[in-house]
Protein backbone atom coordinates (compact mmCIF):
# COMPACT_ATOMS: atom_id res chain seq x y z
CA UNK A 1 0.00 0.00 0.00
CA UNK A 2 1.35 3.65 -0.38
CA UNK A 3 0.96 6.31 2.31
CA UNK A 4 1.08 9.98 1.28
CA UNK A 5 2.58 12.34 4.11
CA UNK A 6 1.42 15.91 3.82
CA UNK A 7 4.31 18.16 4.22
CA UNK A 8 3.26 22.06 5.12
CA UNK A 9 5.82 24.80 6.06
CA UNK A 10 6.39 23.86 10.14
CA UNK A 11 5.58 20.44 9.52
CA UNK A 12 8.42 18.02 12.00
CA UNK A 13 7.35 14.99 12.36
CA UNK A 14 6.46 14.28 8.42
CA UNK A 15 10.17 12.84 8.11
CA UNK A 16 9.46 10.10 10.86
CA UNK A 17 5.77 9.53 9.85
CA UNK A 18 7.53 8.58 6.65
CA UNK A 19 9.50 6.68 7.96
CA UNK A 20 7.15 4.91 10.33
CA UNK A 21 5.11 4.35 6.93
CA UNK A 22 7.71 2.73 5.10
CA UNK A 23 8.04 0.20 7.85
CA UNK A 24 4.35 -1.01 6.47
CA UNK A 25 4.28 0.21 2.60
CA UNK A 26 5.22 2.51 0.24
CA UNK A 27 5.23 6.08 1.56
CA UNK A 28 5.82 9.73 -0.31
CA UNK A 29 5.83 13.07 0.80
CA UNK A 30 3.23 15.11 -0.38
CA UNK A 31 4.13 19.37 -0.55
CA UNK A 32 0.85 21.67 0.89
CA UNK A 33 1.02 23.01 -2.58
CA UNK A 34 0.07 19.72 -4.59
CA UNK A 35 -2.65 18.70 -5.14
CA UNK A 36 -2.42 15.29 -6.00
CA UNK A 37 -2.05 12.39 -4.11
CA UNK A 38 -0.63 10.30 -6.51
CA UNK A 39 -2.98 7.30 -6.08
CA UNK A 40 -2.08 6.82 -2.12
CA UNK A 41 -4.10 4.53 -0.35
CA UNK A 42 -3.93 6.44 2.54
CA UNK A 43 -2.80 10.18 4.22
CA UNK A 44 -1.14 11.38 7.03
CA UNK A 45 -1.49 15.06 8.28
CA UNK A 46 1.69 14.90 10.47
CA UNK A 47 2.79 16.62 13.77
CA UNK A 48 4.01 20.05 13.81
CA UNK A 49 3.62 23.96 13.64
CA UNK A 50 2.07 24.55 10.01
CA UNK A 51 1.89 27.83 9.03
CA UNK A 52 3.46 28.58 12.08
CA UNK A 53 0.30 28.16 13.91
CA UNK A 54 -0.92 31.21 13.37
CA UNK A 55 -4.31 32.55 14.64
CA UNK A 56 -4.99 28.54 15.72
CA UNK A 57 -3.02 25.82 15.62
CA UNK A 58 -3.99 24.03 12.10
CA UNK A 59 -6.35 27.14 11.38
CA UNK A 60 -4.69 28.20 8.31
CA UNK A 61 -3.20 25.04 6.94
CA UNK A 62 -6.85 23.28 6.54
CA UNK A 63 -7.58 25.64 3.80
CA UNK A 64 -4.21 24.26 1.78
CA UNK A 65 -4.54 23.22 -1.72
CA UNK A 66 -3.23 19.61 -0.33
CA UNK A 67 -5.60 19.70 2.34
CA UNK A 68 -8.49 20.17 -0.03
CA UNK A 69 -7.75 16.95 -2.10
CA UNK A 70 -7.10 15.16 1.47
CA UNK A 71 -10.84 16.51 2.74
CA UNK A 72 -12.03 15.06 -0.79
CA UNK A 73 -10.04 11.89 -0.61
CA UNK A 74 -11.71 11.73 2.95
CA UNK A 75 -15.56 11.89 2.07
CA UNK A 76 -14.94 9.79 -0.71
CA UNK A 77 -13.78 7.26 2.39
CA UNK A 78 -10.20 7.12 2.22
CA UNK A 79 -8.15 6.65 4.94
CA UNK A 80 -6.41 9.91 6.73
CA UNK A 81 -4.57 9.43 9.70
CA UNK A 82 -4.09 13.51 11.74
CA UNK A 83 -1.29 13.13 14.36
CA UNK A 84 -0.82 16.09 16.85
CA UNK A 85 -0.92 19.11 14.72
CA UNK A 86 -2.52 16.62 11.98
CA UNK A 87 -5.53 15.57 14.60
CA UNK A 88 -5.63 20.00 14.89
CA UNK A 89 -5.88 20.31 11.31
CA UNK A 90 -8.70 17.80 10.46
CA UNK A 91 -10.90 19.23 13.65
CA UNK A 92 -10.27 22.69 12.09
CA UNK A 93 -11.42 21.19 8.78
CA UNK A 94 -14.20 19.60 10.41
CA UNK A 95 -13.16 16.12 9.60
CA UNK A 96 -13.12 15.27 12.97
CA UNK A 97 -15.48 16.34 15.78
CA UNK A 98 -14.15 18.62 18.21
CA UNK A 99 -11.00 20.93 19.10
CA UNK A 100 -7.74 21.47 20.67
CA UNK A 101 -7.78 23.90 23.04
CA UNK A 102 -4.64 24.87 25.35
CA UNK A 103 -3.31 22.37 28.00
CA UNK A 104 -4.97 22.85 31.34
CA UNK A 105 -1.35 23.68 32.71
CA UNK A 106 -0.60 25.84 29.74
CA UNK A 107 2.69 24.83 29.47
CA UNK A 108 4.55 22.80 26.68
CA UNK A 109 4.95 19.30 27.69
CA UNK A 110 6.95 16.23 26.38
CA UNK A 111 6.34 12.84 28.12
CA UNK A 112 5.56 8.64 27.48
CA UNK A 113 1.82 8.61 28.03
CA UNK A 114 0.39 5.20 28.15
CA UNK A 115 -3.33 4.87 26.12
CA UNK A 116 -5.90 2.16 26.32
CA UNK A 117 -7.72 1.39 23.16
CA UNK A 118 -11.34 1.84 24.09
CA UNK A 119 -12.20 0.70 20.00
CA UNK A 120 -10.28 -1.85 18.35
CA UNK A 121 -12.85 -2.32 15.45
CA UNK A 122 -11.51 0.52 13.34
CA UNK A 123 -8.44 1.13 10.43
CA UNK A 124 -6.36 2.68 12.79
CA UNK A 125 -6.69 0.03 15.27
CA UNK A 126 -7.72 -3.53 14.49
CA UNK A 127 -4.35 -4.17 14.94
CA UNK A 128 -4.53 -3.79 18.80
CA UNK A 129 -6.86 -5.76 21.14
CA UNK A 130 -9.65 -3.97 22.88
CA UNK A 131 -8.47 -2.46 26.67
CA UNK A 132 -4.96 -3.22 25.42
CA UNK A 133 -2.23 -0.52 26.66
CA UNK A 134 0.33 1.52 24.02
CA UNK A 135 2.89 3.36 25.18
CA UNK A 136 3.21 6.37 22.66
CA UNK A 137 4.90 9.71 23.39
CA UNK A 138 2.94 12.60 23.57
CA UNK A 139 4.47 16.59 22.92
CA UNK A 140 2.44 19.69 22.84
CA UNK A 141 1.07 22.77 24.05
CA UNK A 142 -2.55 22.66 22.73
CA UNK A 143 -4.34 19.01 23.12
CA UNK A 144 -6.73 20.04 25.50
CA UNK A 145 -9.55 17.35 23.69
CA UNK A 146 -13.05 19.33 23.54
CA UNK A 147 -16.29 18.87 22.52
CA UNK A 148 -19.79 20.06 23.72
CA UNK A 149 -21.72 17.43 25.94
CA UNK A 150 -24.52 16.44 23.08
CA UNK A 151 -20.97 15.75 20.63
CA UNK A 152 -19.46 13.66 23.47
CA UNK A 153 -22.18 11.58 23.66
CA UNK A 154 -23.06 10.49 20.45
CA UNK A 155 -19.22 10.12 19.96
CA UNK A 156 -19.66 7.25 22.81
CA UNK A 157 -22.37 5.98 21.55
CA UNK A 158 -20.88 5.23 18.11
CA UNK A 159 -17.36 4.44 18.95
CA UNK A 160 -16.03 7.39 18.23
CA UNK A 161 -14.07 7.16 20.88
CA UNK A 162 -10.78 4.96 19.70
CA UNK A 163 -7.93 6.02 22.31
CA UNK A 164 -8.04 7.27 26.01
CA UNK A 165 -5.49 8.38 28.38
CA UNK A 166 -5.12 5.77 31.05
CA UNK A 167 -5.79 6.26 34.74
CA UNK A 168 -3.79 9.52 35.99
CA UNK A 169 -2.53 9.95 32.24
CA UNK A 170 -4.38 12.57 31.39
CA UNK A 171 -2.21 15.55 31.45
CA UNK A 172 -3.64 17.91 29.23
CA UNK A 173 -7.21 18.11 30.78
CA UNK A 174 -8.77 16.56 27.40
CA UNK A 175 -12.89 15.66 28.24
CA UNK A 176 -13.29 12.15 29.00
CA UNK A 177 -9.61 11.41 29.10
CA UNK A 178 -10.29 11.79 25.08
CA UNK A 179 -6.77 11.17 23.20
CA UNK A 180 -7.98 10.01 19.85
CA UNK A 181 -10.81 10.20 17.81
CA UNK A 182 -12.89 8.91 14.34
CA UNK A 183 -15.33 10.26 12.09
CA UNK A 184 -18.58 9.26 12.40
CA UNK A 185 -17.92 7.25 8.79
CA UNK A 186 -14.71 5.75 9.98
CA UNK A 187 -12.09 6.69 8.18
CA UNK A 188 -10.75 9.42 9.37
CA UNK A 189 -8.65 9.16 13.02
CA UNK A 190 -6.94 11.79 14.43
CA UNK A 191 -4.95 11.68 18.32
CA UNK A 192 -2.88 13.76 20.05
CA UNK A 193 0.25 11.26 20.81
CA UNK A 194 2.43 10.27 18.31
CA UNK A 195 2.91 6.63 16.78
CA UNK A 196 5.51 7.77 14.66
CA UNK A 197 7.86 8.25 17.06
CA UNK A 198 7.25 5.09 19.15
CA UNK A 199 7.92 2.27 16.11
CA UNK A 200 11.40 0.79 17.44
CA UNK A 201 12.00 -0.37 20.60
CA UNK A 202 15.89 0.65 20.33
CA UNK A 203 15.20 4.33 20.39
CA UNK A 204 11.44 4.69 21.40
CA UNK A 205 11.50 2.22 23.95
CA UNK A 206 8.29 0.84 22.60
CA UNK A 207 7.67 0.09 19.20
CA UNK A 208 3.40 0.26 20.51
CA UNK A 209 2.91 2.71 17.67
CA UNK A 210 3.43 0.99 14.88
CA UNK A 211 0.37 -1.00 15.51
CA UNK A 212 -1.71 2.39 14.48
CA UNK A 213 0.22 2.28 10.93
CA UNK A 214 0.23 -1.87 10.59
CA UNK A 215 -3.67 -1.25 11.31
CA UNK A 216 -4.12 0.61 8.37
CA UNK A 217 -2.16 -1.62 5.98
CA UNK A 218 -4.14 -4.25 7.09
CA UNK A 219 -7.30 -2.10 6.45
CA UNK A 220 -6.14 -1.58 2.87
CA UNK A 221 -4.65 -4.99 2.18
CA UNK A 222 -7.05 -6.99 3.69
CA UNK A 223 -4.11 -9.20 5.00
CA UNK A 224 -1.83 -9.87 7.84
CA UNK A 225 1.99 -9.77 6.45
CA UNK B 1 -12.81 47.61 11.81
CA UNK B 2 -11.93 45.47 14.70
CA UNK B 3 -13.03 41.94 15.44
CA UNK B 4 -13.23 40.56 19.19
CA UNK B 5 -12.82 37.12 19.46
CA UNK B 6 -13.27 35.49 23.19
CA UNK B 7 -13.39 31.91 24.54
CA UNK B 8 -16.70 30.45 25.04
CA UNK B 9 -18.66 31.14 28.58
CA UNK B 10 -17.85 27.58 30.36
CA UNK B 11 -15.03 26.21 28.74
CA UNK B 12 -12.06 26.15 31.02
CA UNK B 13 -9.64 29.07 30.15
CA UNK B 14 -5.76 28.47 31.56
CA UNK B 15 -4.98 31.88 30.47
CA UNK B 16 -7.51 33.55 32.04
CA UNK B 17 -6.95 31.97 35.23
CA UNK B 18 -3.72 32.63 34.93
CA UNK B 19 -4.28 36.25 35.13
CA UNK B 20 -6.74 36.40 37.77
CA UNK B 21 -4.56 34.54 39.86
CA UNK B 22 -1.61 37.38 39.40
CA UNK B 23 -3.26 40.04 39.70
CA UNK B 24 -3.73 40.10 43.35
CA UNK B 25 -0.23 39.19 43.83
CA UNK B 26 0.45 42.55 42.77
CA UNK B 27 -2.24 43.99 44.91
CA UNK B 28 -5.60 44.29 42.61
CA UNK B 29 -7.64 42.06 44.85
CA UNK B 30 -10.98 43.10 43.88
CA UNK B 31 -10.70 40.89 40.32
CA UNK B 32 -12.91 38.61 39.12
CA UNK B 33 -13.87 36.57 35.77
CA UNK B 34 -10.63 37.24 33.50
CA UNK B 35 -10.84 36.39 30.00
CA UNK B 36 -8.16 36.29 27.59
CA UNK B 37 -9.47 36.31 23.88
CA UNK B 38 -7.31 38.31 20.95
CA UNK B 39 -7.89 41.39 18.68
CA UNK B 40 -8.45 41.57 15.01
CA UNK B 41 -7.91 44.81 13.10
CA UNK B 42 -8.92 44.80 9.42
CA UNK B 43 -9.88 47.53 6.72
CA UNK B 44 -12.50 45.78 4.58
CA UNK B 45 -14.76 47.75 1.91
CA UNK B 46 -17.76 45.14 2.04
CA UNK B 47 -18.91 44.46 6.17
CA UNK B 48 -20.84 41.66 4.98
CA UNK B 49 -18.25 40.03 3.99
CA UNK B 50 -16.76 40.11 8.28
CA UNK B 51 -19.25 37.47 9.32
CA UNK B 52 -18.43 34.43 6.79
CA UNK B 53 -14.53 35.63 7.76
CA UNK B 54 -15.35 34.97 11.38
CA UNK B 55 -17.18 31.95 10.84
CA UNK B 56 -14.58 30.67 8.41
CA UNK B 57 -11.19 31.68 9.45
CA UNK B 58 -10.88 34.62 12.48
CA UNK B 59 -12.74 31.99 15.24
CA UNK B 60 -13.46 28.88 15.62
CA UNK B 61 -17.47 29.24 16.37
CA UNK B 62 -17.02 25.69 18.27
CA UNK B 63 -14.74 27.36 21.50
CA UNK B 64 -15.01 31.02 20.85
CA UNK B 65 -17.51 33.82 20.19
CA UNK B 66 -16.63 36.73 18.40
CA UNK B 67 -17.87 40.48 18.22
CA UNK B 68 -17.40 42.90 15.27
CA UNK B 69 -17.04 46.22 15.82
CA UNK B 70 -17.12 48.57 12.91
CA UNK B 71 -16.82 51.64 14.17
CA UNK B 72 -13.22 52.16 15.89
Amino acid sequence: MKFAIVQFPGSCDDLDALGAARLVGDAELLWHRERDLKGADAVVVPGGFSYGDYLRAGAIARFSPAMESVAAFAREGGLVLGICNGFQVLCEARLLPGALLVNASRRFTCRQVELEVVNAETPFSRACASGERLSIPAKHSWGRFYAEDRTLRAMRESGQVVLRYAADQNFNGSLRDIAGVRNEAGNVFGLMPHPEHAVEELIGGSADGLKIFESMRLSVEGVLA
Amino acid sequence: MRVLIRPKAGILDPQGVAVERALPALGFADVANVHVGRLVELDVNDVAQLEPMCEKLLANPLVEDYEILLDV
